[in-house]
């Protein structure tokens, strides 16, 4: 097959547009490692539930109100679904993760991993395996944009244009803003920043909240993308785990930065020889893990 | 003494055994019961068009039957294969040895349903299989205890290629599931487009049960081929449509033809995005009155119209249990026998006649989806455009390459 300059650019375009899903579910779990030190397993099936919480909003919500006309719109839903879950996610770390902090990371893992398997398996009951369509897709996003190179669906522009928006956002305020230096203080060395008056449990438990809100916030992004299915996330979580990996534990910008490369060179992978695709993403943790253990972006400890 | 012990224990067991398969081999309905088991995706990326509603299907039929059979129960039980070969075949060794499982049915994904009937094969069991799509299941992977029920890829792929070349589909690329269905399916048409003057133009393959197929799409859409055949199914096949509508591939004169394609699928899909379609299928709830009255009980029980897939588990389920009956045992041998000499012939099948390398024959139907303004319901989705006899749909019985085939 020959390689044109088009199918390149086009193949890393549709990269990026996965690599922003993965950098916001890794920047989600970066805040998370970093600040709480909990692997979160259960990311993938917060992902999920955003999507559902936007696609349940706009077909079920009314008729449940008594008001059959009400439909949670796609502009609301990128807002209620992250609060939403956002706040299940708190009443998680409160009831739940709170109690594990003192243990080893391996608690933590299997708490949310077991979450995720619950979450799923309750949503797999009631739900289409093979997925419901999110037909809320506002009518100023449908359709293409001539980029020169290809044809590109509006909406998955405005994905990528938003994700690293909010992406970049969530890094300047952790790393150059006084709350981001107190979140940070509070992970190093929690006693001293409580000395000084700062609520560290409540700082913590509105991170974890944050991070499962970005979660939430993805899942609704990807809603009118893919069908909204149960396993959406469970197979999306583990690439994200390499990228996490890959980009260092716990490394805000490494999980951005990563997560959008690593989409790009999947997407290159397509052009040169595609089965290699859905492997490639492995195949370079394994060799980060070997030549930098703590991964591109990470401090050796 | 530890010697003797083990002589007799051994002989007991000899003793055992043997008697165990004189009963089988008798009259009557061996162990107490007739056990059929419902293997299939449970699940996964399969499930609505197979998954619980074949196991509905069954239990139907097995209702409709009296619930016994010979003056024996007739028991139903169900597993998730989850689309994996090995824990579909562990699962069936365990049915038979264990559970004495008489027949199994479902077996949705080809690499699984392969699996499953070599292993029933080889233990005397009867499959009938209603959701997989390899013709390799009744060509070199035949065995004298398995039945290929509903359709095949040769037939959808044959019914399908005839409907799309002669109105100027001549160039095709696929984009395919990388495994034995996805291949089948590939090819089969592959054979018809080529046979009716077309040419392929290129392939790709994708994972089963992939999300993001706007890639592949790309690779399609850089061919310049006039048709992209999709060999895939279930979920994969409407991903792939809905993703193809959003580059607004369609509207370039490049037209998406699903080789497999299920109610369910449609329903997913929307009409809006599906309409004017066409593919072939072996059943559609809303061909006949008969259908008709099926479908209706069958949507008061599992809320969703009935799939090819799930009624055909119905037919077979029912068509054992006659052949059990005219047979007076449910010995294997006995019922097959019966089965491949029985006129099959119900409000799924028409003219139906299993043959001797296990495919079951009967009219096909190529179908078109209908247009938002036809469709008067949730689930009045689809016209029967051409009915398909079933000589002229399946491969003949001369082609075939399995062995039990006489020539």
């Amino acid at each position: 097959m020959d390689i044109s300059f088009q199918m390149v650019m086009s193949q890393v375009m549709l990269g990026l547009n996965n690599g922003v899903f993965y950098a916001i579910l890794s920047l989600g779990l970066a805040v998370i490692f970093g600040l709480l030190n909990i692997v979160n397993f259960a990311h993938g099936a917060l992902y999920m539930l955003g999507a559902y919480v936007a696609l349940l909003g706009f077909t079920s919500l009314g008729p449940l109100l008594g008001m059959p006309d009400f439909h949670l719109n796609y502009w609301a839903a990128l807002i209620v679904s992250p609060l939403v879950v956002g706040a299940f996610g708190i009443v998680v770390e409160r009831t739940m993760l709170r109690r594990l902090y003192k243990f080893d990371h391996l608690y933590g893992l299997l708490l949310t991993f077991g979450l995720a398997l619950i979450i799923q398996g309750v949503f797999t009951n009631f739900f289409n395996v093979s997925g419901d369509p999110y037909e809320a897709k506002p009518e100023i996003l449908n359709g293409v944009v001539n980029l020169g190179f290809m044809m590109f669906p509006k909406y998955r522009l405005w994905v990528i244009v938003v994700s690293l928006l909010v992406c970049f956002g969530t890094w300047y305020v952790i790393e150059r803003t006084k709350l981001g230096s107190y979140l940070r203080a509070g992970t190093e060395n929690p006693e001293l920043v409580k000395a000084f008056g700062v609520n560290v449990p409540l700082m913590i438990t509105l991170t974890y909240g944050y991070g499962v809100a970005l979660a939430a916030f993805a899942g609704v992004l990807a809603a009118p993308i893919y069908s909204v299915s149960p396993v959406m996330g469970s197979e999306m979580i583990i690439t994200v785990f390499a990228v996490v990996v890959i980009g260092g534990m716990g490394s805000i910008m490494g999980s951005i930065v990563t997560g959008l490369l690593l989409g790009m060179v999947e997407g290159f992978t397509k052009v040169v020889y595609a089965p290699a695709s859905s492997t490639v993403i492995f195949l370079i943790m394994v060799i980060v893990l070997l030549v930098k253990p703590a991964g591109l972006f990470g401090k050796e400890s | 003494m530890k010697n003797l012990f083990s002589n007799v224990a051994m002989t007991v067991a000899v003793l055992a055994m043997t008697s165990g398969m004189a009963g089988a081999a008798s009259k009557g309905v061996s162990d107490g019961v007739v056990k059929i088991g419902v293997l299939t995706d449970m699940s996964g990326v399969y499930s609505t068009l197979g998954g619980k509603g074949t196991q509905v299907g069954v239990e139907m039929a097995v209702k409709d039957f009296g619930g016994k059979v010979l003056g024996k129960p007739i028991q139903v039980i169900g597993a998730d294969h989850q689309n994996k070969a090995d824990i579909a075949s562990a699962k069936a060794r365990e049915w038979i040895d264990n559970e004495k499982v008489d027949m199994i049915t479902g077996l949705l994904n080809s690499g699984c349903a392969l699996a499953v009937q070599k292993l029933a094969g080889d233990k005397k069991r009867i499959t009938m299989n209603t959701g997989a799509g390899s013709t390799d299941l009744t060509n070199k992977a035949c065995t004298p205890y398995s039945i290929h029920y509903v359709y095949d890829t040769y037939a959808t792929g044959k019914v399908t290629a005839q409907a799309i070349v002669p109105t100027g589909g001549k160039s095709w690329f696929f984009i395919t599931a990388d495994y034995a269905f996805g291949h089948s399916l590939e090819q089969n048409t592959t054979n018809f487009v080529k046979k009716m003057g077309g040419k392929v133009l290129g392939s790709v393959r994708h994972p089963l049960s992939t999300s993001d197929f706007s890639s592949y799409l790309l690779q399609a859409q850089s061919s310049g081929a006039q048709i992209i055949g999709l060999a895939n199914a279930g979920g994969d096949t409407i991903n792939a449509i809905k993703q193809a509508r959003e580059f607004g591939i369609d509207k370039k004169g490049q037209k998406l033809v699903g080789l497999l394609v299920f109610d369910t699928d449609i329903k997913s899909l929307g009409l809006n995005v599906a309409q004017g379609m066409q593919f072939t299928s072996g059943f559609y709830w809303d061909r006949d009155n008969a259908t008709r009255a099926f479908a209706k009980r069958y949507y008061a029980i599992h809320k969703a119209m009935p799939t090819m897939d799930q009624a055909g588990a119905y037919s077979a389920t029912m068509n054992y249990l006659k052949a059990i009956k005219a047979a007076g045992t449910d010995d294997s041998d006995a019922v097959m026998a019966k089965l491949k000499s029985m006129d099959i012939s119900d409000f799924f099948a028409v003219h139906g006649k299993i043959r001797a390398d296990g495919r079951m024959v009967h009219d096909m139907y190529l179908m078109e989806v209908k247009k938002p303004s036809e469709s008067k319901g949730e689930w009045d989705l689809l016209k029967i455009v051409k009915t398909v006899p079933a000589a002229e749909a399946f491969m003949p019985l001369s082609e075939s390459t399995c062995p039990l085939v006489k020539k």
